[in-house]
């Protein structure tokens, strides 16, 4: 329960932190929408239902990449993370709580983002939208541990993509899958294993990530 | 309390702190000096264990949870309020009476006026006294100190003399500072980094 407790202290602190701050919603929705509506003029009308799944994945994957890349910036600051690494919490909790914390902003990017997509491209059964929150669970798992890595680092705008893109390839894959594929379950489950295996890692490696 | 024998730490290839012998027991207090770049916050990091050493031994006999650390950062929040920043920090460190606890200090601190606005509008000084009741927050039995006194007015560095008065003797201090002379009279050992 102390767990629990700590954890939900932390993304309440994370969502407290951009609700004062909005560094990191507004800049997501700005970008997933402008896609969105470039796209949609881009796009020829008869591109079919495939191309525009891909463009939503496309959109979805650079939007949470915006996202992640602020996700540490408070932590930054004012060397906060030191504070928080001190504390004789469990370090997975801050990365769960920052898990959370992302995942909720990237929940509210889409939750405009989609209804937008339903009306310039394609629509959304419940295998698909089941696919976004699949992957957006996994990408926000493995990318917030990413992105802690990253904020140690100089480059960290340029490592950032580097690492996190590649490892949202098959989220990109199982998202895709379940919107377009007959067999849209079979991807759901790929997506369901993807998430466990990468957040059990995640929770596992953080403590050593955030310590030498 | 800590003994460390011809510590040594190194960033790549760059060596920032070479054989420091260290030994501060239970309820003594270290005052840390040196030149800008000698390694006080290097070794002030390994105390709080937040980094580890390249060489030599270094033992720190107290649980993380009773390490109080004042950074050059003040490892707080921006955007949270002091009240806010202290109460998570208090969640986090299990503090006991946490309302009770963070309420005394900020009235001892002088920012009780100020604690339901942003740290970000605070001064340097204000925001150096709230690094200060973090630090103290969960009252910890080892207190690591980099530069407490710097942006400090005259008023708030009276008050950290009497908190590291009433502090001596009972839990363990290492301060490092440029003005060891501030803190002469509560010295028990002195460690120089060259």
């Amino acid at each position: 329960m102390t767990y629990l407790a700590d954890v939900a202290a932390l993304t309440r602190k994370d969502l407290r932190v951009e609700l004062r701050g909005r560094d990191t919603l507004p800049a997501m929705l700005l970008f997933v929408l402008s896609t969105l509506v470039v796209f949609h003029f881009a796009i020829p009308d008869d591109a079919g239902e495939s191309a525009a799944y891909g463009l939503l994945w496309v959109a979805i994957v650079f939007t949470a990449l915006l996202g992640l890349a602020r996700a540490w910036v408070p932590e930054q600051e004012h060397g906060v993370l030191d504070g928080l690494v001190l504390a004789p919490c469990d370090r997975s909790a801050i990365w769960l709580g920052k898990t959370l914390a992302t995942l909720a902003f990237l929940l509210a990017a889409q939750a405009v983002a989609l209804p937008v997509f339903v009306l310039f491209f394609e629509p959304l059964d419940a295998t698909a939208l089941a696919g976004v929150l699949l992957a957006d669970i996994g990408i926000c798992a493995v990318g917030s541990l990413m992105s802690a890595m990253a904020a140690a680092a100089r480059a960290r705008e340029v490592l950032l993509p580097l690492l996190v893109l590649p490892l949202a390839i098959p989220l990109v894959v199982g998202g895709v899958g379940a919107a377009v594929s007959a067999d849209g379950e079979r991807f759901l489950l790929f997506l369901l294993l993807y998430d466990a295996v990468f957040a059990v890692l995640s929770w596992a490696s953080f403590e050593y990530v955030v310590t030498e | 309390m800590i003994r460390g024998r011809d510590v040594e730490k190194r960033y790549g290839r760059k060596r920032v702190l070479r054989g420091v012998d260290i030994a501060v027991p239970r309820g003594g207090f270290a005052v840390v000096t040196g030149a800008n770049g000698s390694g006080k916050t290097t070794l002030l990091r390994l105390l709080a264990g937040l980094a580890l050493a390249t060489r030599g031994d270094l033992v720190v006999d107290v649980d993380r949870s009773q390490i109080g650390y004042l950074a050059h950062e003040p490892l707080v929040y921006r955007e949270l309020t002091a009240m806010e920043n202290l109460d998570l920090f208090g969640r986090l460190y299990r503090v006991p009476e946490r309302r009770e606890r963070i309420g005394m200090l900020l009235e001892r601190f002088t920012l009780w006026e100020v604690r339901n606005e942003r740290v970000s509008t605070y001064s340097r000084g204000m925001t150096q006294r709230l690094a200060l009741c973090r630090a103290l927050l969960h009252d910890p039995d080892l207190l690591v100190l980099d530069e407490p006194y710097s942006a400090l007015d005259e008023d708030g560095a009276a008050v950290l003399d009497a908190e590291l008065e009433g502090l001596a003797g009972k839990h363990t201090v290492v301060l490092a500072t440029h003005d060891p002379d501030r803190v002469a009279q509560l010295q028990t050992a002195r460690l120089a980094l060259a």
